[in-house]
């Protein structure tokens, strides 16, 4: 371990704390909602602050050596394992940490907009400091169980925050959904660190830490779990973790029911940072994966499936939350797939773009739904562009940045992660790649369209959002614009020293200009096919094709037939009916009552009631008692 | 008078109460053989005491007769409440205690 010291980290992941604990304890009675709001905006800030100082000293180390750690306590210590609480700040953490904590600001303030006049305020600003809290505990923790530790904790204040309005049952049962579909993955994760620990304990190496670890970790190569190599095993179960966090195939589905939490939330935990996590995760551990050929094959199969699959969904959903909700699935589809080809720069400078444009596109959609009144249809919007100018042209940026325009953020990012899956070799991924970059530019160009342009479908007039909710979109909008530029010029670099780009060759020229056209395909048929008359004939002509996915390939009703239902079976008939109310009630609780009872029924009969025969009875054994002593 | 005399007479009486108290009916009746009993062995206690020479058995005769003094004033405190509740007082009547 080296012992390089800096003890200002510990200052990044505490303001979150403090805001948490003054909202939620003292919050609604002393701080109200002017106080409460600005407090947890501030807190953030504060851990922006701190986070750039961190940076900037972290860029004044020499490339290559770019590594500062502050260890707070000894966590566990039980005989030769023990585990630090102890935090790392390198290029990976550092690009995490800015963009978690300036995200979360940006979304703080809009919150203060969004959600002034809500009665459970404080509670709302502390559960989102809780949230960044525990995300940045994530992203700077040192060693996997303290970042397993962030893991859990984000998806707590996911399920919190999901349901924030919990009197609603639909959104109650939304949380649980999350929550529950988590644990799956969770269940994945854990068993795949715990076999990580235990394998490289058995080889003599105690520490957890992610340098530790790095170092050993070619002790695992060669060693087998049920026939299977290490490496490949423990990988493919943190991705299953992974799945479920970051909502990739077969784990997905929580992710749209999510949306049924405050739209800031949507667009700070369910599409900016937490969803996210998972890829994050794959690249902190890359030099397991650097072993496990075969399971970055899996992610990089199960990120191209995903990110059509959401697409096509995406593509043909009317709520204007969902529309995102399959857009962020997708896109971080797109993440997967750079981290499967073993591109984790590039999908982590996809990871950045995507929080920026993902925000500002759910934040706008927020203003939307904040100035409708809390409408989310888009077929009962339309022609808002007058009516919200401002917005309007906020999420005309974020259209043209997810849709892969040049100069544009997304274009840079998606650009570089098809580039990878191209060189990667295998003709139909990248195909599938591109398909779902023009389906992207598709579904989006639609909600555009539908919401801000042709004629007013409802009666309800809109109006525009204050400035505390659209000046946080307009800084957003700021860096949809110039992220990818500066991004592609300065993040990889500093990510990954080694990827620096050459010359750019005349194939990836060919490349980008071939996912340029395919992504103005998209654009102009998301248009032509939002004209009323085109879409009904359309959707005359392809109705049942329309109607699977409409109703996203019934998924949900293949998971309750398949999982949910054997399950429930399980439990109903033989976790209660049998174990539970048949065994411990049955027959050692009510089976030891009635023994009693039945043996009083017999016993009962010598209670005659007769005096005179209790007397001669007690005689009779007196007599008997006399003759055994005597 | 010597000291197994004492102790057979004491035997004889309790058989005799005892036997009475199994075969009476009235209540009033066996409450009487009851008491007869406790004097059985107030008998036998004297006689030890005689025996031995030592004053404790007597301590025990004076313990039973106020136990017995006792027992007499509840036993017939019952009986009085019997009585007026069940207008009986033959004890084959008196069976409500019936498990």
């Amino acid at each position: 371990m080296t012992g390089n010291f800096y003890p200002l980290l510990k200052w990044i992941i505490l303001p979150p704390l403090a805001g948490f604990v003054l909202n939620g304890g003292i919050g609604k009675r002393f701080l109200g909602e002017k106080g409460g709001g600005w407090l947890g905006a501030a807190a953030i800030l504060l851990a922006f602050i701190f986070s750039f100082l961190c940076f900037s000293d972290l860029l004044n180390l020499p490339a290559g050596h770019r590594l500062l750690r502050d260890t707070l306590f000894n966590w566990i210590s039980a005989g030769s394992f023990s585990i630090d609480f102890a935090l790392r700040f390198d290029p990976l953490s550092a690009v995490m940490a800015l963009v978690v904590t300036g995200v979360s600001f940006l979304i703080h303030v809009y919150s203060i907009g969004y959600m002034r006049g809500d009665k459970g305020f404080n509670r709302y600003f502390s559960y989102l400091n809780l949230f960044v809290f525990f995300m940045l505990i994530l992203v700077l923790a040192d060693n996997p169980i303290l970042m397993f530790v962030g893991w859990e904790g984000v998806g707590l204040c996911s399920y919190l925050l999901i349901g924030f309005w919990y009197e609603d049952e639909k959104n109650a049962a939304a949380g649980k959904k999350a929550f529950i579909t988590n644990r799956v993955g969770d269940a994945g994760f854990l068993i795949g660190l715990m076999l990580l620990s235990y394998l490289l304990a058995r080889q003599g190496v105690s520490g957890l830490d992610f340098e530790t670890l790095a170092l050993n970790i070619n002790l695992l190569d060669g060693g087998t779990v049920l026939g299977f190599g290490a490496p490949t095993v423990i990988g493919l179960l943190l991705f299953f973790g992974a799945t479920g966090k970051s909502a990739q195939f077969p784990l997905y589905i929580w992710l749209p029911d999510a949306m049924a939490g405050p739209t800031p939330v949507s667009a700070l935990i369910h599409a900016a940072t937490m969803v996210t996590a998972g890829v994050y995760m794959l690249a902190r551990m890359s030099f397991l994966y650097a072993l496990a050929p075969r399971a970055l094959e899996v992610v990089l199969v199960t990120g191209v499936f995903t990110a059509l699959l959401g697409a096509v969904i995406a593509a043909l959903q009317s709520d204007i939350k969902k529309v995102l909700a399959y857009s962020t699935i997708s896109q971080i589809g797109y993440m997967f797939m750079a981290a499967g080809t073993g591109a984790y720069a590039a999908g982590i400078f996809h990871l950045t773009t995507h929080a920026f444009f993902k925000a500002l596109l759910f934040l706008a959609a927020g203003s939307v739904i904040h100035g409708m009144a809390g409408e989310q249809e888009m077929f009962r919007m339309g022609g808002l562009s007058k009516e919200m100018r401002f917005t309007f042209a906020l999420t005309a940026v974020g259209w043209l940045a997810i849709s892969g325009i040049p100069p544009l953020a997304g274009f840079y990012s998606k650009d570089l992660v098809l580039e990878h899956v191209y060189a990667h070799g295998v003709p139909v991924l990248w195909y599938a790649g591109l398909a779902t970059a023009g389906l992207t530019a598709y579904y989006v160009t639609r909600l555009l369209a539908l919401t801000f342009l042709g004629g007013k479908n409802s009666e309800t007039h809109a109006h525009e959002s204050p400035l505390l909710m659209t000046i946080p979109m307009a800084a957003l909008a700021a860096l949809a614009l110039t992220g990818g530029w500066l991004g592609s010029k300065y993040l990889l670099a500093f990510l990954d020293p080694a990827s620096a780009r050459a010359e750019i060759s005349p194939e990836a020229f060919r490349l980008t200009m071939i996912s340029v056209i395919t992504a103005l395909a998209g654009v102009a048929s998301g248009f032509f096919f939002a004209i009323p008359a085109i879409s009904d004939a359309l959707a005359r002509r392809l109705s049942i094709a329309r109607e699977v996915v409409y109703n996203k390939f019934y998924v949900d009703e293949i998971y309750a037939f398949a999982v949910i239902r054997p399950l429930k079976r399980l439990a109903d008939k033989v976790c209660f009916g049998f174990l539970d109310a048949g065994l411990i009630d049955g027959l050692l609780v009510n089976g030891a009552a009635r023994l009693t009872y039945r043996t009083g029924a017999v016993l009962r009969n010598l209670q005659t009631g007769n005096a005179q025969g209790y007397a001669l009875t007690f005689t009779g054994g007196l007599i008997l008692l006399l003759y055994w002593i005597m | 008078m010597p000291f197994e005399h004492l102790l057979v007479l004491s035997f004889i009486l309790f058989a005799l109460a005892a036997a009475g108290f199994l075969t009476h009916k009235n209540t009033i009746v066996l409450l009487m053989f009851a008491e007869l009993m406790l004097n059985a062995a107030n008998l036998a206690l004297a006689a030890f005491a005689k025996l031995s020479g030592s004053p404790e058995p007597q301590i025990f005769i004076l313990m039973i007769f106020a136990v017995a003094a006792a027992e007499a004033g509840v036993g017939l405190a019952l009986i009085i409440l019997l009585a007026r509740n069940l207008k009986t007082l033959d004890i084959d009547e008196i069976r409500n205690l019936k498990g």
